[in-house]
């Protein structure tokens, strides 16, 4: 593998000897322990640790709480408080489970912004991207399964609308729908099938993980200068580089105790804080709630789906090209998948030969202000479709798409990058002088 | 820098995460203290016995809780009755048991009864059901400092009827200005000195209305205790973990690091 050059495992005893001839494990498990990891990483590289840990948490205690849990119609919600009242040590797995999802998605985000400011989806990390995207849909097609689970009001609701976005594709909506619910509406039908899929589908992203890992131990890390490791030599490659056991295990592990102090001071003593209380009513068919919306990680895609109404010209306009076919809901769900589509693409849409957005003097504006548009858009999903709110998620909508569609390619053209650092070694010691030998 | 802005971010973040859109603004609950409230909080064992009572002589006659099972009166953290009390108090309801084809009397192992009304709720999970507060400006802000606020949206219901009624396609609501709609179908269950406290406690409206919201708390989240304190157990683990690691990071990477030129 083109890696970066360091010292690689050599079995010494026979028996590993042995073992090594006929399974390599240990050398795999020695070579990602200890890959070169650039010196220079900043706190928003811990990300990736917390993630990793929040997919096991979540296994952990869903795998439990599944022993509980009964998915029927007339049994689920029953089910879900026999947890909370008998299971030993119940209401902690459920709540360190569903506040899981919040820790896993707050995780996510940080680490998505991380790889957009510091341009990790560039050239060569476009397949580390491109997988992390997978990962993130699969992530909320998970989420948003598991919350239907509980079979609260929320849960049932927020099923029929969510499936009710596929009705809107034009011809083959309807049936698709049908499909995904196994039945007209959402019933014992939908609810064993996404209690089977949200079993599934944390494997799959298990395995997205490994990929994922793979790719960027195959590149190496990105780093906060953006500037690659040498690698032309060991000696050199060593200037720029710690290994990842044990510099960097024992400062992520430093990070994530910090951040789960937190998240146990949430569970223990705001455990429904992020929860809808709505969804401690028993799914009625027939009782509408009079908001129905989604958890907080989804507000700002939710947002997007919302903001294009049937009174926005450029919807008007694409309703008239395509003879009808695209309506203003259509167009909403469009939105919704494009939005998370044109981040994917970010690798090619970005032309600037600089990665890090630290050497960006433009840049760095449109970068702080899509984090806000983020943030905006995650309030304005949560507010009434209304008045002043559907202006706002509008222009907060389009620079979304402004930002991925139009300044970053434009930037790369008209924006006089600053002066790089020449290697990692130089950045870190402008930073912390020379170790004293 | 960067640090800070992401701190800043993220706790905006936070703010916009709040979970937002309780009901619209009809319905207003007034703040009110409970002993369970924050981290060090606890049920007041004597106020939950109050709160089952009242709940026994009102609010069961239309109400029921049917995810509660009876024998958890006697759990530690509950109301703690003796399990003589517990097994004499599930004996007052009956249930119909298919196994034997007829009614029999419950015992502690069943649940409580469902509502006997159809369009009265059932009231097992009522407390953490109800936002009591959402705001300021759909922030959330105020349950991040109040809470939920459940327990006093029940209590506000209680004491919040003024009186006035309208009759509407032959149905009676009552006017009751904590309703999100502002006219409720319950008439006003509690009045002053409507129960006996056997201990003298005082029981006008608004003791009593504290003491059931209180027991209905405790319905929803009889191990709020147990909770609180595995939280502080983690917390301080951790806290305690992660000053360890701090030190043990700064050690390890004294050796990679020079001397810092600016902090």
């Amino acid at each position: 593998m083109a890696g970066i050059p360091h010292d690689h495992y050599e079995p010494t005893t026979g028996a590993e000897k042995w073992l090594n001839r006929r399974l390599p494990i240990i050398g795999l498990l020695y070579d990602t322990l200890m890959i070169p990891t650039p010196k220079n990483l900043n706190w928003m590289w811990i990300w990736g640790i917390v993630l990793t840990f929040c997919l096991v948490l979540q296994i952990a205690t869903g795998v439990v709480l599944a022993m509980h849990y009964t998915p029927h119609v007339s049994l689920a919600f029953a089910s879900v408080e026999h947890i909370m009242r008998d299971v030993n040590g119940g209401f902690m797995l459920r709540y360190v489970h569903a506040n899981g999802a919040s820790l896993f998605f707050f995780a996510v985000y940080m680490h998505i912004f991380r790889g957009l400011y510091y341009g990790s989806y560039k050239t060569p990390r476009e397949v580390t991207w491109i997988v992390g995207m997978l990962i993130y849909l699969l992530m909320m097609g998970t989420a948003f399964m598991g919350y239907v689970l509980p079979w609260g009001q929320m849960s049932f609701w927020g099923a029929t609308v969510i499936t009710g976005l596929f009705g809107a594709i034009p011809g083959i909506g309807e049936p698709i729908q049908t499909w995904l619910l196994g039945g007209p509406a959402v019933d014992n039908a939908t609810l064993n099938r996404f209690f089977s899929l949200h079993y599934l589908l944390p494997f799959v992203i298990a395995a997205l993980v490994a990929v994922h890992i793979w790719a960027f131990h195959t590149t190496g890390n990105n780093n906060p200068t953006g500037v690659e490791v040498r690698r032309t030599s060991k000696q050199e490659a060593e200037k720029d580089t710690v290994p990842f056991w044990p510099y960097y295990v024992i400062k992520d592990l430093f990070a994530l105790a910090l951040i789960l102090a937190v998240f146990f001071a949430i569970v223990g003593f705001m455990p429904n804080y992020l929860g809808h209380p709505d969804n401690y009513i028993e799914a009625n068919p027939l009782a509408t709630p009079a908001h129905i919306v989604p958890e907080w990680y989804f507000l700002p895609f939710y947002a997007i789906l919302r903001a294009f109404t049937g009174d926005v010209w450029i919807v008007q306009l694409v309703q008239f090209v395509t003879f009808g076919i695209v309506d203003a809901k259509f167009f909403g769900v469009l939105a919704m998948f494009g939005a998370i589509a044109v981040m994917a693409l970010a690798p090619w849409l970005d032309t600037s030969s600089v990665r890090s957005g630290k050497y960006r003097p433009m840049f760095k504006w449109w970068f702080w202000l899509l984090a806000i548009d983020f943030v905006v858009l995650m309030w304005v999903g949560a507010q009434p479709a209304e008045g002043i709110y559907t202006w706002i998620s509008l222009i907060a909508a389009t620079y979304w798409f402004v930002y991925f569609l139009v300044i970053l390619p434009l930037l790369g053209v008209i924006e006089k990058p600053l002066v790089q650092p020449a290697t990692i070694e130089d950045d870190f010691k402008a930073h912390y002088g020379t170790p004293a030998e | 820098m960067l640090r800070k802005i992401a701190l800043g971010a993220a706790l905006l973040m936070a703010i916009a995460a709040s979970p937002a859109l309780a009901a619209g603004e009809a319905g207003h609950t007034e703040d009110v203290s409970f002993n369970f409230e924050g981290p060090f909080g606890t049920y007041d064992r004597h106020q939950l016995q109050r709160g089952l009572q009242v709940w026994t002589e009102v609010c069961s006659a239309c109400h029921g809780m049917k995810f509660v099972p009876i024998r958890s009166l006697a759990d530690e953290g509950g109301p703690q009755l003796p399990e003589d009390q517990v097994r004499a108090y599930a004996a007052q309801f009956d249930i119909f048991d298919p196994a034997l084809d007829d009614t029999r009397a419950r015992t502690p192992n069943d649940m409580f009864p469902s509502s006997s009304m159809p369009n009265a709720p059932d009231l097992s999970l009522m407390a953490k059901a109800r936002a009591g507060f959402h705001g300021p400006y759909g922030t959330g802000l105020s349950q991040l400092f109040n809470g939920i606020g459940g327990p006093e949206h029940i209590h506000a219901i209680l004491t919040g009827y003024t009186g006035e009624t309208k009759d509407e396609a032959g149905n009676t609501f009552y006017e009751n200005h904590a309703f999100s709609t502002g006219w409720i179908a319950m008439p006003p269950p509690l009045s002053d000195g409507q129960v006996e406290f056997a201990d003298g406690s005082p029981n006008d409206l608004d003791h009593m209305a504290m003491d059931v919201a209180a027991f209905l708390m405790w319905a929803a989240e009889p191990h709020m205790m147990a909770r609180k304190q595995a939280g502080f157990v983690a917390v301080i683990f951790l806290g305690v973990f992660s000053v360890l690691l701090y030190l043990t990071n700064k050690r390890l990477w004294a050796g990679v690091k020079g001397k810092k030129k600016h902090a």
